[in-house]
């Protein structure tokens, strides 16, 4: 009862906040909602028992990924949304219609397979130690994997974001007098 | 003896006995948060206080003494004013993520006591993933504090909130690293399983804590470095530092989401010093068998303490450090000692079943010169060099 209000409360409240992430003009407003659903959706794993699950998609989502996006917003300037104009434009059609296609081409598979049909486990959802006991044994191959593709990932943003280093030295000369080269008005103390 | 230890719990049990069935599981969860904002509200009144008057007595002057006996109510004036004062948001503010960002700081805060144990069969919620909890709530406070910032609508709440993130992300990965040694040994992420793994007593008399092997040592150093950096301590309060950027992310906040921001701060910091007992320093466990008549709760109150007077010592003593020392020191300095500190804990457990004379003193010799060796020469690389010349993009 009391874990059923639970669901349907933050399953409401995870909603809300995709549809406003999409609807909202505000792009900073945007991101907000998007990770309240990240958060929403690391709670609906919580209460399937699903520990390790949501508390990773807490500081993965949360922490990293919300954070990522809201330094993206930032950091590339959007133009202003004029007031009044249509946010939706015909391509939305084209953007719905793929989006249908996706659900359909997840959804086909997964309601065919027979994993719908097996009854609800009864047991615990599987421990913490369990999972990792299986990522650093049968899973280890694939977790190195993962781990090297990030390594590079990371050190590839370094060398992408790493200015190239300026052949000839800074100019010595103080600002002031270059300011005054260019024609424009210098106030001097 | 042992009534004395359970008291908490007892009078918890027998709190929720006295309600109906049905609701005993909401009582007792209402009990434990109810212990946990009473215990830890008057503990950030008693430390804003004590921090003041420490303060005060190592710069040589007084502290506040004007409120009560030696000024000992100031923390209730504070509280007073803060309820009083007008709360003003700025016009251009962003209204609804300006009022939300105090509430978006504090709740997580909140969240992170209820894991920690604060005694015998004394913590809220026994997670079997009651570390990564801890972390995962920890860092939503990044994008309370974007939030601040950014809907403040001033550069200097921005910028402010820009370093403060970049510092919180930054340490967060030592913070997680020094503390994995000790999840490594306890075999667990549950924090009651990491104090019962800390059980016991080795050779010399001393307490099997953590904090006493080389690779402890080491990682409750950098535990703490980062924790101070974490919850914008002093010498990393640069995020509001206010010779340069008024007040950082709080500087349009007044009044009581003002008040809600520094309870949020000093609650994190409590949050992260009781993990650091829990994690290094045996948590509510008695240093020796002989001293157990001391409840348990009442060594853990004793380690917390101690830890917060060496978070308030540290503010006393270091200056603040500038943005870019800042971000080097946790990247090229800390990341990697932590790092070298997980090869000496498996060097330290592989040693382990070393039996003859003086085992011990190689083993710590050993430990001790592999993380000298990385200290040292991380350390001159991060002395040697001036700064690269600041070039301005914007402002010349």
């Amino acid at each position: 009862m009391l874990n059923e209000i639970a669901f349907y409360l933050i399953a409401a409240v995870t909603l809300a906040c995709a549809v406003a992430a999409m609807a909202l003009r505000q792009l900073v407003h945007c991101a907000l909602c998007a990770a309240a659903a990240f958060a929403g959706l690391a709670m609906l794993y919580l209460q399937l028992d699903a520990e390790f699950v949501g508390f990773a998609q807490l500081l993965v989502y949360v922490g990293a990924i919300a954070i990522l996006i809201v330094f993206a917003v930032l950091l590339t300037r959007a133009d202003e949304i004029i007031p009044g104009s249509r946010q939706s434009s015909p391509s939305s059609l084209m953007g719905i219609a793929a989006a249908l296609l996706v659900l359909s081409g997840i959804a086909l598979p997964v309601l065919s397979s027979p994993s719908l049909h097996r009854l609800p486990v009864t047991t615990a959802a599987a421990p913490v130690k369990l999972i990792g006991v299986e990522l650093m044994t049968r899973y280890v191959l694939p977790l190195e994997m993962a781990g090297i593709l990030l390594t590079a990932a990371l050190l590839g943003a370094v060398v992408i974001a790493m200015r190239e280093e300026p052949e000839t030295k800074l100019d010595p000369r103080p600002p002031a007098p270059r300011r005054a080269e260019t024609g424009e008005v210098v106030s001097l103390p | 003896m042992n009534a004395l230890d359970q008291i908490f719990v007892s009078t918890s049990h027998w709190l929720t006995g006295l309600t109906p069935a049905s609701v005993q599981p909401l009582v007792s969860m209402a009990l434990a948060i109810a212990g946990l904002m009473a215990v830890f509200g008057t503990c950030f009144a008693v430390a804003t206080i004590c921090e003041r008057k420490i303060l005060g007595r190592m710069q040589n002057r007084f502290g506040p003494n004007r409120v009560g006996p030696f000024g000992l109510f100031q923390p209730l004036a504070d509280g007073v004013k803060m309820l009083i004062k007008e709360d003003i948001v700025p016009f251009s503010a962003d209204h609804a993520v300006h009022f939300l960002a105090p509430l978006a700081l504090t709740v997580p805060v909140w969240l992170a006591f209820a894991v920690l144990p604060f005694g015998r069969n004394m913590s809220a919620i026994d997670l079997d993933a009651g570390i990564l909890f801890f972390f995962a709530i920890g860092s939503a406070s990044e994008l309370a504090v974007f939030m601040a910032g950014w809907s403040s609508q001033n550069k200097y709440a921005l910028l402010g909130a820009m370093r403060a993130i970049a510092q919180m992300i930054s340490y967060e990965v030592p913070l997680v690293l020094a503390s994995i040694p000790v999840l490594m040994a306890a075999g667990s992420l549950s924090l009651p399983a990491i104090v019962q793994a800390q059980n016991g007593a080795v050779m010399g008399g001393l307490p099997r804590w953590n904090v006493f092997t080389p690779w402890g040592l080491a990682g409750f150093g950098l535990f703490m470095i980062a924790a101070a950096a974490e919850s914008n301590r002093c010498p990393f309060d640069l995020p509001e530092g206010e010779s340069e950027l008024i007040a950082g992310f709080l500087t349009e906040y007044s009044g009581f989401k003002y008040a809600l921001f520094f309870l949020g701060e000093y609650l994190g910091l409590f949050a992260v010093t009781g993990l650091a007992v829990t994690l290094f320093l045996g948590g509510w466990q008695a240093p020796a068998a002989a001293l157990e008549w001391l409840p348990s709760w009442c060594w853990f109150a004793v380690k917390f303490s101690a830890l917060i007077f060496l978070f308030i010592w540290v503010r006393a003593t270091l200056p603040r450090l500038r943005l870019d020392q800042l971000l080097n020191f946790a990247w090229k300095f800390l990341v990697p000692l932590a790092l070298v500190n997980l090869v000496v804990a498996v060097v330290w457990w592989q040693s382990g079943a070393w039996r003859f004379p003086g085992a011990l003193e190689l083993r710590w010799l050993f430990g001790a010169g592999l993380l000298a060796g990385p200290y040292l020469w991380l350390g001159r690389a991060l002395k040697g060099g001036k700064p690269a010349p600041h070039q301005y993009r914007y402002a010349e």
